[in-house]
């Protein structure tokens, strides 16, 4: 069993680290420009299929642009998507769950009044009103799903900060006559990190996802960008055609999706952040 | 009952129970007769409520267990499927446990626990079986009984739960009911209620009654017959009176030691005490576990002790059976 | 419990007015409101005459006092779109997007309790692993991309079921099984620990030397305790459910209020964005406060404190 723990593990890592490989050193890897189109070359199959191209080892799409350059300016999209809005919710989500962890009474109330009335709020519906008003950009993507997604870290890190601030070396610091901030800084963040990492994984994964459908319904990045969820949207047109148009860009956001999860389940077995489900 | 009083119900003979490295029951031998109590006394962690358990065949799945012999009345348990043990446990054999506050569902009411046995085991309207239910409710001294059939655990206290517990264990006639520190959690005038309730049921009814405790003061009220459990073993087996007479094995006498008996223990004289604790003991172990808090060790007490009987009384221990001198090392 | 229903229901109440407020302050987002309503080439005249036929004109205070006041009352204006009151639009789209909702949490709830009983009945088995890494994939499958592939393989390859539409109930088999991976991990996560839990119970070990059958002691006196909180997860699961119903409704062209929602945002209908993020929110909200008191009413223990 804790073989198959750490091959998941191993396996999310090593999905992250080449997906994230892929997002830094994009331009040495794609082997054409990923915006050229070639429309005499259009829907050209990838290499598993009859009638590939082998310059093209994942096909061309509908306008005859390189699917795999595509692909790997599009790893670009998800992972700065992913991480941004991860920071943008984290230290949204943090402040306001550590003021309610660590003050209680009525400030945790007003905090558990914020957080109940964001879960109310229809996440992708609101999303999609937001792009739609302001205007798609990659900045507009990344600030309304930052800007949603926290609610997650806030619930985390109130009931993490609540248990450290009972244990018994704060109270010690507390009786010391440590000030608020030094407690806050030394005592009660070290302590909560690790529960807080396994959640950053898990809203990259959910950032990603949710770029991905923003971008599948025609209000997340714009074209020509390569985004993941965008060239689906793209393919389906021809997907009774050429079905591998949806495989391609569908598996590579399943796996990255899959290896950030199994990342963070590794991470929660390694830290034993059992409050984070 | 089919059988009379003081025909063997029980016998266990080498029962071995390890849970992965750690031995909790290195071969205990145990005879139960009709219409008896027998009470299986010893510190916390000595075996004996697993001992109970596997009687049962309600161990947890991580636990290994092993006997030459666990019959009851004339059938071999040890070779019975889950499914055959299920039609025996609630109806021939019941159990009651430590933990009256949890050992009820809280999702259903008394009546409703208390009528499933009796359906499982003996058919009927559930009206019949909820007669039954208030019938023993009665009898285990319920007040307003009707009433209780519909309430919610949560709804009764710690002496009433057990109380139902009692009654829901009796309610297909058991021949045995094993009862593991069924006071131990509650307050001590409710203790003395629900003992004297025992008491009387096991009388009335003709119960093999198996009594799980470390109360010598229940013991010498209540048992017909005592084994004396240490680290995994029953040391020491005998009926009451020759126990607490003519105690045997130095683990017994230290345990006696400790118990204040009025118009024995001078109030100027310390109460006895056995220093040191329970051994944990692997499975490799050999001789005696108590040699290394006994007063009167040698060093044949590490070689395997045989079980001296004398009748009815036996003891594990390489004494003879009127030795004299201190019990336990001194503290 | 009294006091209880009073202070849950008053909470409900009070976000579903923050949300109001939100709602209306979304829509106030882009700026003017009556230049993207009049479109890129209306002259000022034109957009003059649409401030001041939709009160655009009044101070902001006053539209919202006026639209949260109409909102409350179920009245939500003329939709720019459809041209047509959108409580009506509202009132024809809903039953698909319920339905829709209903198939999804039922298909969610018949697969993730009995996987989740089975994998606390084999904890740390294979058994359990293998239930473990279907409630990842299931977690990581793109639900859009999910109702293609089912579009492709049971649409095309099998022909068994209609790609889009709404006409019977075969248009809402793909859609619903969709929708009910969105919900299946959480809910067979929660049924796992639960069964664990109960399994390890001492009124377990009570059920056991009863001798009842061993169908008996984990469907009714296990799964009765452990279900519990998965019946109110459940609603609240449903709640996300809906608000995630836009993708699929989008993609089989199902015209619920997630296709609505769909539509009137990509033609700028301010007057029921509105009034679908509202409806989402509240239905959410009344959702979690069900779960909350059939909680309560299922607990005998909560039910009479």
């Amino acid at each position: 069993m804790r073989a198959l723990r750490n091959a998941g593990l191993a396996f999310g890592a090593l999905v992250v680290g080449s997906v994230l490989f892929c997002a830094v050193f994009a331009e040495l890897l794609m082997p054409h420009d990923p915006f050229a189109q070639d429309l005499t070359r259009r829907l050209l199959p990838p290499f598993w299929l009859e009638g590939h191209d082998p310059a093209h080892l994942l096909g061309t799409d509908q306008l005859g642009r390189d699917y795999l350059s595509r692909l790997i300016l599009g790893a670009r999209i998800s992972m700065l998507i992913g991480i941004t809005a991860v920071i943008v919710s984290g230290v949204i989500g943090i402040t306001i769950g550590v003021v309610g962890g660590f003050f209680g009474g009525r400030v945790d109330d007003v905090v558990m009044f914020i957080i109940t009335t964001r879960l109310a709020i229809p996440l992708i519906l609101v999303a999609l009103a937001v792009v739609s008003l302001i205007g798609s950009s990659l900045t507009v993507v990344v600030l309304t799903l930052g800007l949603l997604l926290w609610d997650r870290f806030a619930v985390v890190a109130r009931t993490t900060t609540m248990q450290v601030r009972t244990l018994d070396y704060v109270s010690a610091a507390w009786a010391a006559g440590c000030s608020r901030a030094w407690i806050l800084g030394r005592e009660v963040l070290p302590n909560i990190l690790s529960p807080l990492a396994v959640v950053a994984t898990l809203e990259m994964a959910l950032a990603i996802l949710l770029e991905a459908v923003l971008s599948f319904l025609g209000l997340g990045v714009p074209p020509p960008l390569p985004s993941w969820g965008l060239m689906i949207s793209e393919g389906k047109e021809y997907m009774f055609f050429d079905p591998w148009v949806i495989f391609v860009p569908g598996i590579t956001l399943f796996v990255l999706v899959m290896g950030i999860n199994l990342l963070g389940d590794g991470l929660r077995d390694m830290v034993g952040a059992s409050q984070v489900r | 009952m089919s059988a009379a009083r003081g025909t063997a119900l029980l016998q266990v003979r080498n029962l071995r129970i390890s849970f992965g490295s750690l031995a909790a029951v290195r071969g205990a031998d145990l005879t139960i007769y009709r219409g008896e109590t027998h009470c299986v006394v010893g510190e916390s962690g000595c075996g004996k409520s697993v001992t109970a358990l596997a009687v049962m065949g309600l161990l947890a799945r991580n636990a290994v267990r092993e006997a030459d012999r666990l019959v009851f009345d004339g059938q071999d348990l040890l070779r019975l499927s889950e499914s055959q043990l299920s039609r025996l446990r609630g109806d021939r054999m019941a159990m009651i446990f430590q933990e009256p506050m949890t050992s009820l569902n809280p999702a259903y009411t008394v009546g409703s626990q208390m009528a499933e046995v009796y359906r499982r085991h003996r058919g009927g309207s559930r009206a019949e079986a909820l007669d039954r239910a208030e019938d023993l409710l009665a009898k285990c001294r319920v007040t307003s009984p009707r009433l209780r059939l519909g309430q919610y655990p949560h709804q009764l206290s710690g002496g009433l739960r057990q109380r139902v517990m009692i009654a829901m264990a009796l309610m297909c006639d058991p021949e045995l009911l094993v009862a593991d520190e069924p006071t131990t959690a509650l307050d001590v005038t409710v203790q003395a209620q629900i003992l004297r309730l025992l008491m009387d049921l096991q009388r009335d009814l003709g119960l093999a009654l198996m009594l799980i405790t470390h109360d010598l003061g229940v013991v010498a009220r209540m048992a017909h017959r005592v084994s004396v459990m240490y680290a995994g073993e029953v040391v020491e087996s005998a009926p009451a009176e020759h126990l607490f007479g003519n105690p045997t094995h130095p683990y017994t006498r230290g345990l006696l030691a400790c118990v204040p008996v009025p118009g024995k223990v001078r109030r100027d004289q310390p109460l006895g005490a056995i220093p040191g604790v329970v051994p944990r003991i692997g499975p490799r172990f050999e001789g005696c576990a108590f040699r290394d808090r006994c007063g009167q060790a040698r060093p044949d007490c590490a070689r395997t002790v045989a079980w001296q009987a004398n009748g009815e009384h036996g003891y594990r221990c390489v004494l003879p059976p009127d030795w004299t001198g201190p019990a336990s090392l001194a503290a | 419990m009294l006091l209880f229903l009073f202070r849950r229901t008053a909470l409900a109440v009070l976000v579903a007015l923050t949300v109001l407020t939100f709602a209306f302050v979304l829509t106030r987002l882009a700026g003017d409101l009556a230049i993207v309503i009049a479109g890129p080439e209306a002259r000022a005249e034109d957009v003059e005459a649409i401030r001041r036929a939709y009160g655009l004109d009044r101070p902001v205070v006053i539209q919202f006092f006026d639209w949260a006041w109409r909102a409350a009352t179920g009245d939500f204006g003329e939709s720019f779109f459809f041209r047509e009151r959108v409580s009506t639009l509202i009132r024809q789209r809903l039953p698909v997007t319920l339905t829709l909702g209903v198939v999804g949490i039922g298909i969610a709830l018949v697969v993730a309790i009995p996987l989740g009983i089975l994998a606390a009945l084999h904890e740390n088995t294979w058994i359990d692993r293998a239930v473990g890494l279907v409630a990842m994939v299931g977690q990581a499958l793109p639900s859009f991309w999910l109702a293609l592939l089912l579009m492709l393989f049971f649409g095309l390859q099998l022909g068994w079921l209609p790609i889009s539409g709404t006409g019977s109930w075969e248009h809402y088999v793909m859609p619903g099984i969709v929708l009910s991976f969105s919900a299946i991990p959480a809910l067979m996560r929660l049924t796992r620990a639960g069964m664990i839990d109960a399994m390890s119970s001492d009124y377990i070990r009570t059920a056991r030397a009863k001798g009842l059958s061993r169908s008996s002691i984990v469907l009714k006196h296990a799964l009765r305790n452990a279900a519990m909180p998965v019946v109110s997860i459940s609603a609240v699961q449903l709640g996300f459910m809906l608000g995630g119903s836009i993708v699929i409704e989008t993609v089989f062209a199902l015209h619920g209020i997630g296709f609505l929602a769909w539509e009137s945002i990509s033609k700028n209908d301010f007057p029921t964005v509105q009034a679908v993020v509202l409806l989402f929110a509240v239905i959410y909200i009344v959702l979690t406060l069900i779960a909350d008191v059939a909680n309560a009413v299922l607990d005998p223990r909560l039910r009479a404190s």
